[in-house]
């Protein structure tokens, strides 16, 4: 007879150890895989590390790579520790991505000591505003904000291509559904020469540290702690619930934004429909990774950015689908789930002439 | 408005309605199954992805067209078992096991798709369902363009939906079904098995998830694409609590959802020039969340929802 029983503290090994294990036994899963598409596993894995290791420029784009999963990592972690299930990154990152471009790519022609605060600002904003209806939708109506969140990334991917295809279209752009380039000065700087590495990066390393002072030291954390362990007894102890769910909310919201502004004002200079593949999804898996702790969340992103990176350059080298990476990010996802079992309870095997409970 | 009523009124609007339906109508008899027995099943999109690359691909292989319907249906079943191994005997989140299940099952479609065909421009095409142009029925006045000129699979859902009705309100399964996602407690003390009957439930409902996206590449178009399921599985999961989680009202909502969309193409080839078409795709995503709104504070939730149930303890 199997029985499972709580542990009396959840075991701390566990908690370090389950995220390592989980990383470990995804990539080791995605031999099989490897197998079915005819290559050897060792040689792939081995172009994987050489993808994102084998050269300072590998390397620094793992770093690119890794900074909008910051943010989005951040932005779903904050949140579930509210138990408020925001899985709409993907299109806050959007909106936020709009907004950059909105103000910054001509409307505002302001010096960049200007222009930059403003254009992250008002990113930040457009996103926290993405969150705040639907966590008005579930406070007000009770409208499941899972749901909510995720048919909204679908209405604002549509609007981004309305918008690429009408206002914020480039009048130079020969037509294509792209908007016009962020002006100069309005890009955030360069880490590296020659290199695609970015102070965005910077931006969401500071911000994953104030996130957890925040989270574990202040008054705030601890509220939005106690309404994520039980609402009912957090509204007992006189904990305006609401405000908690608003603020967080619109933090959470205005990080994914923040992953947009990255994007675009860091990175790729100006928006199109396919800025993002599925950083907000993915977002989801760094923060369950990272056990929802802020610092976890710089490490499960620059673990995934490598799986993703390393798999770009497998699939060169070797010819197999870099859609390997998405397999090895999602088994990840499964597997930490498992293992956060384990870290809370244990399974006793009972002697056949124990009688069950 | 003469031209809406001409659209309200003809027989290929309602047609169209209802072929826009079916896959919606799987799906929410699946996600109605599953949440039924007290567990939310989010791998839904994937699962609809699964279907639908494997019942491409298992005709595209050579098999027949129904053998292509069993492989969607015993796929779905493979990812639904999985789901229901980690949020029923482990009781761990079924959110997160859900997303978690969508994103492992939309990658290992894709994945699979790609390494079969690493070479493609243009996506090979199956022969699909045909409309069963039934002899005399099919003739008949807007009931035969409507009903009788649809494929099997259509048919097959309408089927279905009378099916989780009679299983749900006129059999004793049902009736422990029911009672397991209310209170798994009292089915215990009966001595029947709550493990098995929710393990059960995530099965059968994942592989009615899965028939839905089958749907999509053998019978709505005839290939399969990176992203064709567009969100359809989150609609579903509205449409359950639109429903009230009864198989007759999500019919209902699946064919209302079905003729909105096809209006929503009808206008816009009538006023596209006056409004950008966007706004006319944005629309089924704002009706379903406006069904939410609408119907969330007054929805009868099946009471043991998103609890996990541990045997011997409480």
């Amino acid at each position: 007879m199997i029985r499972i029983e709580p542990r009396d503290t959840p075991s701390r090994a566990f908690a370090l150890g389950v995220p390592l294990l989980s990383a470990l036994v995804a990539l080791g899963f995605a031999a099989i895989p490897l197998l079915a598409a005819g290559a050897n596993p060792i040689a792939a894995y081995g172009a994987m590390f050489k993808g994102v290791f084998g050269s300072v420029f590998a390397f620094t784009e793992m770093l690119t790579r890794a900074t909008p999963l910051i943010f989005t990592g951040l932005a779903a972690a904050l949140a579930f520790r509210a138990k408020l299930w925001n899985i709409g990154g993907e299109g806050q990152l959007y909106l936020g991505a709009m907004a950059a471009v909105a103000i910054g790519a001509g409307a505002l022609d302001i010096p960049g000591i200007f222009l930059v605060p403003l254009i992250v600002v008002m990113g930040a904003a457009a996103g926290a505003v993405g969150m705040a209806a639907p966590t008005y939708l579930r406070v007000k109506f009770g409208a499941d904000e899972v749901v909510t969140t995720l048919l909204l990334n679908f209405i604002i991917l549509i609007l981004v291509q309305m918008m690429l295809e009408g206002p914020l279209q480039d009048p130079m752009g020969l037509g294509w559904p792209q908007s016009a380039p962020i002006l100069d000065q309005g890009m955030l700087p360069k880490l590296m020469d020659r290199m695609r590495l970015h102070s965005g990066f910077i931006l969401a390393l500071i911000l994953a540290i104030v996130a957890q002072f925040m989270l574990i030291r202040s008054v705030w954390g601890f509220k939005l702690r106690a309404v994520g362990e039980n609402v009912a007894a957090a509204r007992h102890a006189g904990i305006n619930v609401n405000r908690s769910f608003f603020g967080v909310a619109a933090i959470s919201g205005a990080l994914a934004g923040l992953a947009g502004v990255s994007e675009v004002a860091g990175l790729k200079g100006y928006l199109t429909a396919d800025l993002s593949p599925g950083f907000g999804y993915t977002g989801i898996v760094v923060a369950m990774l990272a056990g929802l702790s802020p610092i976890g969340v710089v490490l499960a992103a620059l673990f995934i950015a490598s799986v993703f990176v390393g798999a770009d350059g497998m699939s060169r080298a070797m010819g197999v689908s870099s859609f390997l990476a998405d397999l090895v990010v999602s088994v990840s996802l499964l597997c930490v789930l498992v293992g956060g079992f384990f870290a809370k309870f244990r399974v006793v095997l009972a002697g056949k002439g124990e009688v069950a409970q | 408005m003469m031209d809406l009523l001409n659209i309200l009124l003809s027989d290929s609007f309602w047609a169209a309605s209802l072929r826009i339906a079916t896959p919606l109508i799987f799906g929410v008899l699946g996600a109605l199954i599953c949440e039924r027995s007290g567990v939310l099943n989010l791998g839904i999109e994937g699962i609809f992805v699964v279907g639908a690359m494997c019942g491409w691909m298992a005709v595209w292989l050579g098999a027949s067209l129904w053998g292509g319907v069993l492989a969607a249906a015993l796929a779905g079943a493979a990812f639904g078992f999985l789901h229901a191994l980690l949020t029923v005997p482990l009781g761990l989140s079924q959110h997160v096991s859900g997303l978690g299940i969508t994103l492992f099952a939309t990658s290992a479609s894709y994945f699979t798709y790609r390494t079969a065909l690493p070479n493609v421009s243009s996506p090979p095409r199956i022969e699909p369902f045909q409309p069963l142009d039934i002899p005399v029925l099919s003739d008949l006045p807007v009931l035969g363009p409507v009903l009788f000129q649809q494929t099997a699979l259509t048919w097959l859902a309408l089927g279905m939906v009378g099916l989780v009705w009679f299983v749900l309100d006129r059999t004793a399964l049902g009736v422990a079904l029911k009672a397991v996602g209310d209170n798994p407690d009292s089915v215990d003390a009966q001595g029947l098995s709550v493990y098995g009957l929710r393990i059960g439930a995530i099965v059968a409902g994942s592989s009615l998830m899965a028939l839905g996206g089958a749907f999509l590449t053998m019978s709505a178009f005839d290939a399969f694409f990176f992203g064709m399921v567009n969100g359809r599985g989150w609609v579903c999961i509205a449409l359950v609590i639109f429903a009230s989680w009864r198989p007759g009202k999500a019919l209902l909502g699946a064919i209302l959802f079905g003729a909105f969309d096809a209006l929503q193409v009808r206008l816009q080839t009538e006023m596209g020039a006056l409004v950008p078409g966007q706004v006319f795709l944005m629309a089924p995503y704002i009706l379903s969340i406006t069904a939410l709104v609408i119907a969330a504070r007054s929805a009868d939730y099946p009471r043991a929802l998103l609890t996990p149930w541990f045997k011997g303890q409480r």
